[in-house]
């Protein structure tokens, strides 16, 4: 037989399971939370992401074709998904240049100059959005207010202001929003962050299509949950109730969607639960003593950088050990 | 609840075609090749030579070490030649070419149908009779089945296990053998426990083979201590470790043989090969082989010479598809890719898979995302990304403290891979180059 | 203020030298002077070619052993080896300069290929898997191990032949390809007068037509060589001639008879007249064809874990 065949080592078939794949399955349980924020914050919303995203994904591309000299690999989706969770991350009255700064640093320096994606140390998004926060405070933490009537406001820049939940209580005012507007997202914030109902329905896409485990978002909403609870129980008077942590600010957002980053997270399960806990417990500390009213983008940067410390150290459980 | 293994584990599709098909015989061919390594350990010597008459069943090469197994002829004629053929490996290898003359049998094999379930063979005796007919592992590791069933001095065997999961997609030979000669295969078990000195015996199907289940059990209720135990579809289930824990809940320590838990696991094949062995005085030289692929015309079991070439079982079941582009000794997982259908058919050879070109050709890799589905499918619990590294990078001592030397090579990892890593070619090389590391060390 | 900052840092200062000065004076080691000495001469590319674990591991041995005999650093050779003896006061063994050199010539013209291998690019995992592209399962299979291991950047593989070739000028015969590579192809061998050596270029074990076929650069143990020369250099086992470097005298005549070609000559000036067979000398001669010792080619056997179906 005459015939040239193929010759590779086993296995012969494959999953069908791509990089593509899991990054697209993200952004779809983004949606929910996405419509949320567009029924809230309106144009501004729009413009916000859609801004985010297109810069993303140009910066990858120049940098990959030109700097990096290699072929672009825009089309798997990680670009799309780092411009959507940094547009989640800034309020929805951001100037377009200050997103377009963001998303050049998440891409050029906090994923491209690592080597692209697979080699960074943080996440992208989150390194974006610290950025964001430290150069332009002033910019970076006047939420637009959020006027229940009207759906889809076309407001941008020009959006009345207003504090989110952690600001006020950071500030010690007493009247907060309650439980159901923060479950719905009737209440101010960065636009991704607000609804916490939506986040959970993303949360249950991604379990149901096996993209992520339950490990980290459950562990960092449970210990903030303790922590937080142990806290209010001391003295109620100073601190918050835990119910209204794990539903302010961007804890759903981080732990389901920032937290959970294929690439900044540990491997083993018990690597991953670790890394949850230490999430927590850094958010609580700086919500509750810091001077920062949101600590959850840095807490999940503070351990990005022990990601890779805890895989050394973390095994797998092996086969036949006790 | 049904039972499986513990630790990770995958499902493929399992893309059964033949199965249902009946067992059919196929005619001896015009020449067989009949290699000389047909089994893991030492090649067996030639006892006969160029010219010699040979009848099915001879023996043409006896066990060259321990770790070895007799060779017997699957045809009667003449021998052409001893040279070098290229076999399963990949490599040529010494075998024996017999040209075909009738078919004439040795006269101590029992041909009838008949079904011999008295035995008043010894243990020993028993055991004496499997390695004289050559019976070595059938589902694809080929390890001399006499060499098993004794245990190493401080080991008891309490318990064997009947691999009957076929948990490799595509495959049906063990299968069909089941509902075909049921009765033979729990004659055989029961031999293998007197061999063995025990009284229970676990058979385990996987649940996608219910009509075997319900069969086996059926007939299973004449045979005291031996219990069909459905399980859980689930890749790597016919790995030897995973089948003991899944049937047992025991698992085998690292670097410990299945016997330091007390368990004796043969293959369905194999227990099949041992009741014609002792009961028929019939050696090891013909089996069941799955000719299937998805363009495939007849996907077949086929009861077949050993030393056939591929190309005869590719004919008989319709002939090569145009658009071929791999031919599998084995099955999608942990079959091997054959450089050419002219291969002869091995004592391990439990199916031949031909796949399209489309499904042959690998996808791009990218950069690992560290996403860890291959930690969490590895059923040895090992972290299949780190252990490539290690061996990229040549860091062979992490590669040995990660416990390179505990996989079992079942693919799950590169099958599941989203960045289409080939992990699996790596920690095959790491594992190969920590073992002689280890036991440059002992030396 | 400033004289409280002062002291403070100052206090601080002195309590960290303190701390140095004992940790130095406690943890230290005690090492030979020697053995840095040696290091020094040593020209450090650690490519363990001497059999140790880097250039360290070799200062130390030496410092070690009773005599220099059998130790070599195969990048520095003789005149370092000869420094090493002055610095410890023991004899030198003197080895000849060594060249690595990939015994095959089996170009992509001359070796058909028969399947396609689509597995990772890497010699050691397609050996393991099986004999390799072309019908020839002894020949160079040109996924560059071999470059890979090579510290030194002095072999490639030529995109054209689809082969190892060695730059002499940069190899130092450390002996990393020997080692890396899974079939056996490359051999370190005496570099020769004037760098000039003669070797079989192919290691192919199979019978004369078998190997033939494969390849029509082969080796197919016709034995002409052998009989040809003059000086009992040439053996022939397992359908392959060897060239023992100790015995040959250079003088060309089994290049001359060679059927296939297989026997390749290096760094040789243009001969005068035409030899009996005017196209013996191969195309791809120029840099590195190699000759070849039967060494054992050992497919590595993978033991598989008992997985069946």
């Amino acid at each position: 037989m005459e015939k040239s065949l193929y010759i590779s080592p086993s296995p012969h078939i494959h999953g069908g399971d791509s990089i593509s794949k899991n990054m697209y399955g993200v952004l779809i349980a983004l949606i929910p939370a996405f419509l949320v924020s567009l029924y809230y914050f309106g144009l501004g919303a729009l413009i916000v992401t859609l801004v985010s995203v297109v810069s993303c994904v140009l910066f990858e591309y120049l940098i990959q074709k030109f700097i990096m000299k290699k072929e672009p690999t825009i089309c798997d989706g990680s670009a799309i998904l780092t411009g959507v969770l940094l547009a989640f991350n800034v309020p929805s009255n951001l100037p377009v240049w200050i997103i377009m700064l963001g998303a050049l640093f998440a891409i050029g320096v906090a994923k491209m100059s690592f080597g692209g994606l697979g080699n960074n140390i943080f996440n992208p998004a989150l390194a974006g959005r610290a950025f964001l926060l430290i150069s332009f405070p002033a910019q970076m933490t006047t939420w637009p207010l959020v006027d229940a009537t009207s759906a889809f406001p076309l407001t941008y820049t020009d959006a009345e202001t207003g504090a989110t939940v952690l600001s006020l209580l950071n500030e010690g005012v007493k009247e907060l929003p309650s439980y159901t507007s923060l479950l719905i997202g009737n209440h101010g914030g960065s636009l991704g962050e607000v609804s916490a109902i939506a986040l959970l329905l993303g949360f249950a896409y991604m379990l149901w299509k096996k993209i992520i485990t339950w490990h980290v978002p459950v562990t960092i909403i449970l210990t903030v949950f303790a922590f937080t609870g142990i806290m209010h129980l001391v003295n109620p008077e100073t601190y918050a109730s835990p119910f209204l942590h794990i539903l302010s600010g961007g804890l759903m957002l981080g732990a389901i969607f920032m937290a959970t980053d294929y690439v900044t997270s540990p491997m083993t399960k018990k690597g991953m639960v670790i890394y949850a806990i230490g999430i927590g417990l850094l958010t609580s500390i700086i919500r509750l003593f810091g001077s920062y009213p949101e600590g959850m983008s840095f807490a999940i940067l503070i351990m990005n950088s022990l990601t890779p410390l805890i895989n050394a150290y973390v095994k797998p459980k092996h086969f036949g050990e006790k | 609840m049904l039972k499986t293994f513990r630790i990770g584990g995958i499902h493929p599709p399992e893309n059964k075609l033949s199965a249902g098909k009946k067992i059919t015989a196929l005619a001896a061919p015009k020449q067989v090749i009949i290699p000389l390594s047909q089994h893991i350990g030492a090649p067996a010597q030639a006892v006969v030579k160029k010219g010699d008459v040979v009848k099915v069943g001879t023996l043409l090469a006896k066990a060259g070490g321990f770790v070895s197994a007799n060779i017997h002829s699957s045809v009667s004629g003449k021998v052409n030649k001893i040279d070098n053929a290229l076999d399963t490996s990949g490599y040529r290898r010494p075998a024996i070419y017999i040209d075909v003359e009738g078919d004439e049998w040795e006269e101590s094999i029992d041909r009838s149908d008949t079904l011999v379930k008295e035995c008043n063979l010894s243990s020993k005796e028993i055991i004496d009779k499997i390695a004289a007919a050559g019976v070595v592992g059938m589902g694809g590791a080929t390890f001399p089945t006499q060499v098993k069933l004794l245990p190493p001095p401080g080991n008891k065997a309490e318990i064997v296990i009947v691999n009957a999961v076929e948990c490799e997609p595509y495959l049906t030979a063990d299968h069909e053998l089941m509902l075909e000669k049921g009765e033979q295969i729990l004659v055989g078990v029961t031999l293998l426990m007197k061999a063995a000195n025990v009284n229970k015996a676990v058979i385990g199907i996987e649940n996608n083979k219910p009509d075997a289940i319900a069969h086996m059990t059926k007939l299973a209720s004449a045979y005291p201590g031996i219990e069909v135990m459905p399980l859980k579809v689930k890749y790597p289930q016919g790995g030897e470790k995973q089948l003991i824990d899944a049937v047992t809940s025991r698992q085998v320590k690292s670097g410990a043989l299945p016997i330091s838990v007390g368990a004796i696991v043969q293959n369905v094949g194999t227990v099949y090969a041992v009741y014609e062995a002792v009961q028929k005085n019939k050696p090891l030289f013909e089996r069941v082989v799955t000719v299937t692929g998805k363009a495939v015309k007849n996907p077949s079991n086929f009861l077949v010479r050993i030393g056939t070439p591929i190309s005869n079982l590719i004919e008989a079941a319709g002939g090569l598809p145009e658009n071929t582009g791999k031919i599998i000794g084995g099955g999608p997982m942990m079959g091997k890719a054959l450089v050419s259908a002219e291969v002869p058919v091995g004592k391990g050879s439990s199916g031949v898979l031909l796949m399209t070109e489309v499904e042959s050709v690998r996808k791009p890799m990218h950069d690992c995302i560290r996403c860890a589905k291959c930690v969490s499918v590895c059923p040895m619990g090992l972290n299949p990304a780190f252990l490539m590294r290690s061996t990229v990078y040549q860091k062979w001592d992490l590669a040995e403290e990660d416990h390179i030397q505990d996989c079992i090579e079942c693919g799950s990892c590169s099958y599941t891979c989203p960045a289409n890593r080939p992990l699996l070619d790596h920690i095959r090389i790491g594992k190969a180059k920590v073992l002689g590391i280890i036991r440059s060390r002992k030396s | 203020m400033i004289l409280i900052a002062v002291i403070s840092l100052g206090a601080i200062g002195i309590v960290g030298a303190l701390l140095l000065y004992v940790a130095s004076k406690k943890f230290e080691v005690h090492e030979d002077p020697r053995i840095g000495q040696v290091q020094e001469v040593l020209p450090g590319a650690n490519c363990g070619g001497c059999g140790y674990a880097g250039c360290a591991g070799f200062a130390g041995a030496c410092v070690k052993a009773d005599s220099l005999d059998g130790m070599l650093c195969p990048v520095g050779g003789a005149p370092v080896m000869a420094k090493i003896a002055t610095i410890l006061g023991k004899e030198a063994s003197s080895a000849e300069p060594k060249v690595a050199v990939v015994r095959c010539n089996g170009t992509c013209a001359a070796r058909p290929r028969t399947n396609k291998f689509d597995g990772v690019k890497s010699c050691a995992v397609a050996s393991s898997l099986y004999g390799g592209e072309t019908n020839c399962t002894f020949g160079c299979l040109g996924y560059g191990d071999c470059v890979k291991a090579c510290s030194f950047d002095a072999i490639h593989i030529n995109p054209e032949t689809g082969l190892a070739e060695v730059d002499e000028d940069k190899c130092t015969a450390c002996g990393a390809c020997v080692k890396a590579c899974p079939k056996n192809v490359i051999e370190l061998r005496k570099k020769g007068p004037k760098s000039r050596r003669i070797f079989v270029s192919c290691v192919n074990k199979d019978k004369g037509a078998v190997a033939r076929k494969a390849c029509a650069n082969a080796c197919i143990g016709c034995g002409k060589c052998a009989k040809e020369c003059p000086f009992g250099a040439i053996t022939v086992e397992n359908n392959v001639a060897y060239i023992d470097y100790n015995k040959c005298r250079m003088c060309r005549k089994c290049v001359a008879v060679c059927p296939t070609g297989a026997i390749h000559e290096l760094n040789f000036p243009p001969r005068k007249e035409a030899a009996p067979k005017a196209d013996v000398e191969k195309p791809v001669a120029p840099a590195e064809p190699v000759q070849a010792k039967p060494v054992e080619n050992t497919a590595t056997e993978v033991k598989k874990e008992e997985i069946k179906k």
